[in-house]
């Protein structure tokens, strides 16, 4: 096995600042749009979150999130950010696989994947 | 601090809190851990390993979360509050570095080097299976209360592995996110996550943490850190007590 190259490494830590960086701006602009719009829609409604009612299926699973994004519904498009700002993280360990498998650091894509698994049971199989 | 802040003042349901907090949470330590990244200080193989732990102990908090009774999240959130402050305010000891570098370090190729002034200072990493055991616990935490447990993070890698502190705080933020990230399909799922509190939350959080760093350069830290640490601990006494008279 090679050992692991410093300067690649240098270029994966600029990849994954990048990625992180857009998830983060992407993810806090569908947001605030939706949040435009929901306060448009619902801004004089007083709501109540003093008790606790689970949301309701739609916004429980990332197709139903979708659904309602798509079909302009504003807190369907703040569940879409919110959905985005996830998937940062995410995106950030798979671009962290794909940059140790360039270095052939082969270990580390294992462990990588570890984690990805983790997160992808957690969002796909519960959810 | 969020989801006191909500539960305490905004009387808002403590799983509500935990959810927007948890979305918060994952927006400022991917925003920050971009900065610190770039800059080289963030081990991204020590973060990378040790969200191994995290992440399994995040699932496991999450699926606590959703099954124990919102009073015994309370008082688990109110005692984690105090002894984080009593961690903050003690001077943090200088350990000597007597043991010799852990063989997984080696293995696993943990050590590591960071920027100081125009050269590059190289590091070793110990005790790496009681700082991945810590680790399991801080995801945990972070699972079933919604929060960063970065504190946790920093002991562990800071106090347990030695790791330098520049490079345990980077890299600690670094797992925030993927930590985060592991508990929130939980959340999804189970609906603590209302799109309506979790937007205000994560936007605000958001331009706070932009803001802050720009304030907190010019401030006094030492009667800023006693005024904080009361502030939890206050919170965390509170917490307790709305916890056992059942008015969580």
């Amino acid at each position: 096995m090679k050992p692991p190259d410093s300067y690649s490494d240098y270029k994966l830590e600029q990849w994954i600042g990048n990625l992180l960086r857009i998830g983060v701006f992407l993810a806090a602009a569908v947001v605030l749009i939706g949040g435009v719009m929901f306060l448009a829609q619902h801004g004089s409604e007083h709501p109540d979150y003093n008790s606790f009612h689970a949301q309701t299926n739609a916004f429980r699973s990332v197709t139903g999130v979708v659904k309602d994004a798509a079909a302009h519904d504003s807190r369907g498009i703040i569940q879409l950010g919110l959905l985005l700002l996830i998937f940062t993280p995410i995106a950030r360990v798979i671009f962290s696989a794909m940059g140790f498998a360039v270095e052939r650091d082969y270990l580390y894509v294992a462990i990588t994947l570890v984690v990805l698994g983790v997160l992808l049971y957690s969002l796909l199989k519960l959810s | 601090m969020i989801v006191p802040l909500l539960t305490l003042v905004f009387g808002v349901d403590i799983r509500y809190a935990i959810g927007a907090s948890l979305v918060s949470v994952i927006a400022t330590s991917s925003g920050a851990a971009a900065a610190y990244v770039r800059e080289g200080y963030t081990n991204i193989r020590i973060g990378m390993f040790l969200e191994i732990a995290t992440t399994l102990g995040a699932l496991l908090g999450a699926f606590l979360a959703a099954r124990i009774s919102t009073g015994a999240i309370g008082i688990i959130f109110g005692l984690m509050l105090i002894y984080s402050a009593w961690l903050s305010s003690r001077p943090r000891p200088a350990i000597p570095i007597t043991d010799t570098p852990d063989p997984w370090s080696e293995r696993l190729r943990l050590n590591g080097s960071y920027p100081q002034g125009e050269t590059l200072q190289a590091y070793q990493v110990h005790r790496v299976p009681a700082g991945f055991g810590l680790m399991i616990g801080a995801g945990t935490l972070s699972g079933l209360l919604g929060i960063g447990s970065g504190a946790m993070k920093v002991l562990a890698m800071d106090q347990i592995m030695k790791i330098p502190f520049k490079v345990s705080t980077t890299t600690s933020n670094f797992m925030i996110g993927v930590t985060a990230a592991a508990s929130a399909g939980v959340y999804l799922k189970r609906g603590f996550i209302d799109p309506g509190l979790a937007m205000p939350v994560m936007l605000g959080v958001l331009t706070g943490s932009m803001l802050g760093a720009r304030v907190l350069l010019k401030s006094p830290t030492k009667r800023l850190r006693l005024v904080f640490g009361l502030v939890i601990v206050v919170m965390g006494i509170e917490m307790i007590f709305n916890a056992l008279t059942g008015r969580l």
